[in-house]
């Protein structure tokens, strides 16, 4: 043995070390592949000894032959046995060799689990520490799931060290083996406050990553996320956790509204740049989510532009100048994300980024370029775009350039050619880009210059012109080869020169120059295009010729062409010949007709006829299935009702004349409707800007009167556009200018004229301030012709996530593990998997005991485990126990406080009144949490905003205990709009307050806690009055909002009718939530006890349970009945999506208890949420409402109800409460009416009424739930 | 995350790279060509952020990194991670790297490539920051250098014992 050592050792002081292979290959620099091959062959025969220090030796060189590129696998197995050596110096070479070469398809790695176990588990921490950082770099799926229990133990183990180094591993884990998430997320969730600052950093770090890409599933650790940051002072941690809020403020507006403070501080107070950006950074990302326009955050903007001004143009004399230019990168960077949604705060830097345009790095100069694109402006585009031509003309290197022409492009063409008010100056423009030298993007040109033409009627003649000119000087750009690229635009010119060729001064000259022997130098498909534009061309100069007595001219043209075509006949190229003979044939017989005086012109035009239309590319997919089509249905079966609503007319809520609201014939109707399209059409062929946007637009096309009779603005060109490649643009610069100005001028006059005339001063809208956009006339009537689309396109639903994205199995919801007691336990198939075998060796965590379980088929293991697990139990009702405790002692002190309970309910006490006894929501897990977080939220602030100001309302008003609840109610009276309030309304409300006593009466309830709804119905009830005449209308009926549920000869129960989805709170803090209140009514004369609740959870609704309890426990009512005594219950449901109805079969298990008997009994019910109660009544202001509308993120959809016989008014009202609309505005028999969804759809009705029939148009930004709430509508109002 | 660090020379001559995805070799030294390329065109006093190589990633990494003499020190990370924090990172390594070679140059990274291995497994683990308290870092380098010679020492001794007639210094003959 001793023998063996000695001469191992003495073999390896023979052999090379690292060092000597570095030497050699540095002293070999001729034959570096040939002495490294050697060595391989060295260190293969090294690894074949016995001795661990020789095949470690050998491994490390192995390692830095693998950095020069050498493939090392086949070495795989003799890694693992140096991993495998008790050596920390060896074990540590082999570690850092597999972490270089291996991967997850080395198969030697299933050879590992053990060996890395072991390390794992070894005393010494590093050599745990180096099997973590080895394990990080090729952890796989198998083993992460053999080894996720050992590393989560690890995340407990005594040395900061190695619990770093285990939670950071843990997030690899993860992405490998996405089940370990679960289980291992409380204990992850713990290290947020590990003593150790690393472990903590590392914690950070890990859920940062986590949810960067799942945001909406760390949503709840937000608190703990905010008192880290408001706490530590390591940057690095500030910097992970200020990032991580930038990601979850856009799911949660209050949170950005907690932070802005904090923000604020910090970037006032970090000297450190890195905070100061990712703080400016997250500010920004805060005031994107929250609705722009706020006044109090005007102030934050401010701060942000300016540091990052100071960030962009300051250079600091102390820091190196490329980290400088770093800040100022990240300055411009910033400010592009601002731009989106400020660009006011950002435009007046425009100096600043232009600045940028000079700097001598390229990133920079790119990043400016990309803030360009969002600054220009009607008023600004030429000169910002002159700016950019002259750094065309400066700039060396073809990249930058090509990109400055991109750019150009790319801001001229933005949102439909928005900017561009004089189209000759944007033709020019792209005439000028001609001429750059060697340029790729040539064929960018070309497309915008068709598109243009295409698109711009007005500008055909201009774009003909130059068109002509480009063909004319055709040599200049392909006299060089280096101008490839640019030749492409010679297919436009050919193009554009042919299709509109009756634009063209002289037809016979661009003819003669498409036929120039030199175009067979060209690439095919460009001769192709010259080949058939000339046909084009031809036949136009053969009409102009025929008038003309002397038919020689026409004769001499078709010479022209047979003697140029045979040339293109022997072409290369297929389409060019296949083309060339055909139209060298057609010319031919037309040339043998011409000499029979043969007037053949117009059948020669008639070739070329009809005119082209751009169809966008997408078109064809978003065809939609028209209403009612069902592709799979029998074709036979009798057709379907949808086409009768094709024909309603499209454009609802225009504010439409009250004469369209008239009763009206159906024949009248169409007649009507004829005459409004015809009056529509010739408004819109007159509005320069109307975008043409359905199919019929060829149609409307021929029959309007189009662009032609428009007068057209004519430019005097001062410079003849007749050398191509000499700068003209500028010229319109000044020309705009000088319009503008005449513009003004005239403006001015006009204005005074009016005011002369109408001294009224209501119509005060041109203001003579600084020239605004919209001032700023065209100077060319242009008609821009959007791409075709087919009627009702889909909205765009092309952003799908890539399939192949690791973290979309780490979309898990951790929030029912948030406090770890097992509320929601782990299922069994969840835990971490041990290995059976191993079982007792592994250390095990106290949360992994009942693995064992699972594991272990022997008997007394199994028991031993059970223990276990009891004992955990009680440990955790414990902690439990514990943690409620201080929970109420934290609510009690925010009611001393006076503060609003919001969503406190899940952890009051049930208070059992004899009047009410009020359940609140079962106390789920989720509940508590997401009212924490809720709880947390709410204290944000800044209470300004009207809607934050609703929500506390509504809050207070739902509160649980009946105290709040009804002292609240009557002081958010007051919220409701007072000011509008009239007499009358004050005294219908009396009225309904009687309605409301009978109805109270009715339903035998005095609670008080129903004031709230009732509350609520009225607020609905009076606001549909409000704005309209109420003298002589008659009360409303009485609506009761409780519908019967299910009943039998014991038990009768309730359910909350319309307002089945009563609790406003819980809805508008969690959009997935709603709450039903059921009414339990005891019938019979025995005492109901027992009651058990159930419902069979759909995929898309669960009832929320307790915790511990499994997905199809009951829930058990907490009141018991006397005879005759009625109580209610509440229910809280979770929902995915509310767009569609939902039913869910249920069960009421009871026992009825006699005096001497007892029975078990049960009921079946059936709940069904309308998506109607999904719906909150919420007021909205007219002006509001109209910008809603004109947003245009609406589709919209209407109904017609024939024979409704009740007043207008009731209508309304019963829209109102049994559909949560609120009345925005009425006249007359026309009201418009607005509601929104727990989810934040915005739902918007223009009912209009004449004699019985009643159309109701709608507009929502769900198609869906719109359809399913106006069939609801429709159904409320068949019944009466 | 970290996607890559790379340490190339002035002439493209890779000295450490560390991928924490996985590249086959001959894709590894092609993603350290065109970083080089990429990286060795601009001035040292331009920005020192780089829009993604389109090797690794694509458009959501960016390459940062830094120029010290004759050595450039390239991180590709992705929108997680601060560009200025990893600007500071890069400036801790360097430090580490300093205090633990003693004035390091660029031959100590090519003799020593293990041990600067071993440093920044220090700093960066897996693709994600480890330590930026750069006392920690070198404190813990030291303590496996500490138990490495120990363990060398024992491994001497037991040489020595059996060596003893042959050379008494034959361990540093290697």
């Amino acid at each position: 043995m001793a023998l063996k050592i000695v001469k191992g050792s003495i073999d390896r002081m023979f052999d090379k070390n690292l060092q000597d292979l570095v030497r050699g290959i540095r002293n070999h620099k001729e034959d570096e592949a040939k002495y490294i091959s050697t060595c391989i062959d060295e260190i293969k025969q090294e690894l074949k000894q016995d001795n661990i220090a020789v095949k470690a030796n050998a491994v490390c060189k192995l390692t830095y032959l693998q950095m020069l590129g050498y493939d090392v696998s086949w070495a795989a197995f003799n890694i693992v046995e140096v991993m495998s050596s008790s050596k920390f110096t060896y074990k540590r070479i082999g570690y850092l060799a597999a972490s270089q070469c291996f991967h997850e398809s080395t198969d030697v790695i299933m050879l590992t689990t053990n060996q890395i176990r072991k390390d794992l588990s070894s005393p010494n921490q590093y050599d745990t520490g180096v099997a973590l950082t080895g394990l990080s770099c090729f952890v796989t799926p198998d083993l992460a799931r053999d080894l996720a229990n050992d590393i989560m133990t690890l995340m407990s183990h005594t040395k900061p060290y190695i619990r770093k180094k285990a939670v950071l591993i843990m997030y690899k884990v993860f992405l490998k083996y996405p089940e370990s998430l679960r289980p291992a997320f409380p204990r992850l969730k713990e290290k947020l406050e590990d003593p150790d600052p690393g472990v903590q950093s590392a914690a950070v770090n890990v859920i940062c990553e986590l949810a960067r890409r799942n945001p909406k599933n760390y949503l709840s650790l937000a608190p703990l996320f905010f008192k880290l940051m408001t706490s530590s002072t390591n940057n690095w941690v500030l910097i992970k956790i200020i990032k991580l809020f930038g990601a979850l403020t856009p799911l949660e507006p209050r949170l950005g509204k907690k932070l802005i403070e904090p923000l604020t501080n910090l970037i006032h107070s970090t000297s450190a740049m890195s905070l100061l950006y990712e703080c400016v950074n997250t500010v920004i990302a805060v005031l994107i989510s929250l609705s722009s326009g706020m006044p109090n955050h005007s102030a934050s903007i401010q701060l942000c532009v300016q540091k990052l001004r100071i960030l962009i143009e300051d250079s600091d004399q102390n820091c190196e100048p490329s980290v400088n230019a770093c800040m100022k990168y990240l300055g411009l960077l910033a400010m592009s994300k601002i731009l989106k949604t400020h660009p006011k705060s950002v435009q007046s830097h425009k100096d600043l980024i232009l600045q940028c345009l000079d700097d001598k790095d390229e990133s920079i100069r790119l990043r400016a370029l990309d803030l360009l694109y969002g600054m220009v402006s009607k008023k600004n585009l030429m000169e910002i775009v002159k700016k950019l031509m002259l750094h065309v003309d400066k700039a060396e290197g073809t990249t930058y350039r090509d990109e400055l022409l991109t750019k150009i492009i790319d801001i001229c063409s933005q949102s439909n050619y928005q900017y561009i008010t004089n189209f000759e100056w944007y033709i020019s423009i792209l005439v000028e880009l001609t001429r750059l030298e060697g340029t790729r993007h040539g064929h960018l040109i070309a497309s915008q210059m068709l598109d243009v033409a295409i698109r711009v009627k007005a500008i055909r003649v201009f774009a003909v012109a130059q068109m002509a000119t480009l063909l004319d000087n055709a040599h200049l750009l392909t006299g060089n080869v280096q101008r490839k690229g640019i030749c492409e635009v010679l297919y436009a010119a050919a193009w554009i020169c042919g299709e509109f060729s009756e634009h063209l001064d002289n037809p016979t000259q661009t003819l003669e120059a498409m036929l120039r022997p030199k175009v067979a130098t060209l690439p095919g498909h460009i001769q192709a295009v010259y080949v058939q534009n000339a046909a084009k061309l031809f036949a136009t100069v053969l009409k102009s010729q025929e008038g003309n007595t002397d038919s020689t001219a026409a004769q001499e043209t078709s010479q022209l062409m047979i003697d140029r075509l045979p040339l293109f006949v022997q072409s290369a190229n297929l389409e060019v010949q296949e083309r060339a003979s055909c139209i060298l044939q057609l010319v031919k017989y037309i040339q043998k007709l011409q000499q029979k005086d043969v007037e053949i012109a117009e059948e020669v035009i008639a070739l070329f006829a009809g005119e082209l239309n751009p169809v966008a590319p997408k078109a064809q997919k978003k065809v939609p299935v028209p209403e009612g089509l069902d592709l799979d249905a029998w074709i036979n079966e009798p057709p379907s009702e949808s086409e009768s609503e094709d024909e309603q007319p499209r454009a609802i809520f225009a504010k439409e004349e009250p004469k369209h609201s008239r009763p009206r014939h159906t024949e009248v109707d169409e007649k009507e409707l004829a005459k409004r399209r015809e009056a529509r059409k010739q408004e819109q062929a007159n509005n320069p800007f109307y975008i043409k946007s359905s199919p019929s637009s060829q149609k409307v096309y021929q029959e309007a009167p189009g662009v032609e009779h428009i007068p057209v603005v004519q430019i005097d060109l001062s410079v003849p556009l007749k050398v191509p490649g000499l700068p003209m643009s500028d010229q319109y610069v000044k020309l705009e200018e000088e319009r503008r100005q005449k513009d003004r001028a005239d403006k001015k006059k006009k204005e005074k004229k009016k005011r002369k005339e109408k001294r009224s001063g209501r119509g005060k809208r041109h203001d003579s301030g600084p020239e605004s956009e919209e001032d700023i006339t065209p100077a060319h009537m242009v008609d821009i012709v959007t791409e075709e689309m087919p009627e009702n396109a889909l909205p765009s639903d092309d952003d799908d996530k890539d399939p192949n994205d690791p973290h979309k199995a780490l979309d898990i919801d951790l929030d029912n593990l948030m406090e770890m007691a097992g509320r929601r336990p782990l299922a069994d198939s969840e835990k971490l998997p041990v290995r059976s075998h191993r079982a007792a060796e592994v250390l095990k965590s106290p949360a992994q005991d009942g693995d064992a379980e699972s594991a272990a088929s022997q008997e007394p293991k199994k028991k031993s485990s059970k223990e276990k697990r009891e004992k955990k139990k009680d440990k955790d009702r414990d902690r439990k126990k514990s943690k409620e405790d201080k929970k109420k002692k934290k609510k009690h002190k925010h009611e001393e406080k006076g503060e609003d309970l919001l969503g406190g309910q899940a952890e009051e006490p049930v208070v059992q009144s004899e009047a009410t006894s009020e359940v609140a929501a079962p106390p789920t897990s989720t509940t508590a949490e997401v009212s924490d977080l809720d709880f947390w939220l709410s204290n944000a602030p800044v209470p300004s905003n009207t809607q934050e100001a609703a929500t506390v309302v509504a809050a207070a008003e739902a509160a649980p205990t009946s105290e709040v609840a009804s002292g609240t109610a009557p002081d958010s009276e007051p919220d409701e709009p007072k000011d509008t309030e009239t007499e009358e309304t004050k005294s219908s409300k009396h009225k309904k307050k009687k309605q409301k006593k009978e109805k109270e009466e009715k339903e035998k309830k005095k609670k008080k806690k129903h004031h709230h709804h009732h509350h609520h119905s009225d607020g609905g009830g009076e606001e549909s009055v409000q704005n309209g005449t109420v003298e002589e209308e008659e009360p409303l009926p009485p609506m009761s909002n409780y519908c019967l549920l299910a009943e039998n000869s014991y038990i009768k129960m309730m359910m909350e009718d319309a307002d089945k989805v009563n609790d406003i709170q819980g809805n508008l803090q969690d959009g997935s939530q709603v709450v039903v209140s059921v009414i339990f009514e005891n019938k019979c004369d025995s005492f109901l006890k027992s009651m058990e609740f159930n419902v069979l959870d759909s995929l898309n609704s669960k009832l929320q349970r307790p915790e511990g309890s499994g997905p199809h426990d009951g829930l058990t009512v907490p009141f018991q009945l006397p005879p005759g005594v009625s109580n209610e219950a509440r229910f809280v449901f979770t929902m995915q999506s509310i767009i569609t109805p939902q039913k869910l079969k249920g069960t009421l298990t009871f026992i009825v208890k006699n005096e001497d008997s007892s029975t078990h009994e049960k009921l079946d019910f059936k709940l069904h949420f309308t998506c109607t109660s999904y719906l909150i009544s919420t007021p909205c202001y007219s002006d509001a409402f109209a910008k809603l509308l004109e947003s245009g993120d609406l589709k919209c959809s209407s109904v017609k109800l024939e024979g409704v016989v009740m007043p207008f008014h009731h209508l309304l009202a019963r829209i109102c409460f049994r559909h949560h609309f609120s009345v925005v505005e009425r006249i007359d028999s026309c009201a418009s009416m607005y509601s929104r969804s727990i989810q934040d759809h915005h739902v918007c009705l223009l009912v209009k009424t004449s004699g019985q029939t009643v159309s109701i148009d709608a507009k929502c930004d769900e198609p869906t739930l719109l359809g399913n709430v106006l069939d609801e509508i429709k159904q409320t109002f068949s019944q009466c | 995350m970290i996607k890559a660090i790379l340490i190339f020379n002035n002439h493209g001559k890779p000295r450490l790279i560390r991928f924490y995805q996985y590249f086959a070799e001959d894709m590894q030294q092609q993603i350290i060509r065109e970083t080089f390329h990429l990286v060795s065109k601009r001035d040292d006093n331009v920005c020192n952020f780089l829009e993604g190589g389109s090797l690794i990633g694509g458009s959501d990494y960016k390459l940062i990194y830094r120029h010290y003499a004759t050595l450039y020190f390239v991180f590709c990370v992705d929108s997680s991670e601060s560009e200025l924090g990893i600007l500071d990172l890069i400036q801790v390594f360097v430090e580490t790297l300093d205090k633990c070679f003693e004035n390091v140059c660029e031959l100590d990274l090519i003799f020593h490539m293990d041990k600067v291995h071993y440093i920044l497994q220090e700093v960066v683990m897996g693709g994600m920051v480890l330590e930026t308290n750069m006392n920690e870092i070198v404190a813990q380098v030291e303590v496996q250098n500490r138990m490495e010679k120990s363990e060398s020492h024992m491994e001497r001794m037991l040489l020595r014992r059996h060596l003893e007639p042959l050379s008494p210094h034959s361990h540093e003959l290697g």
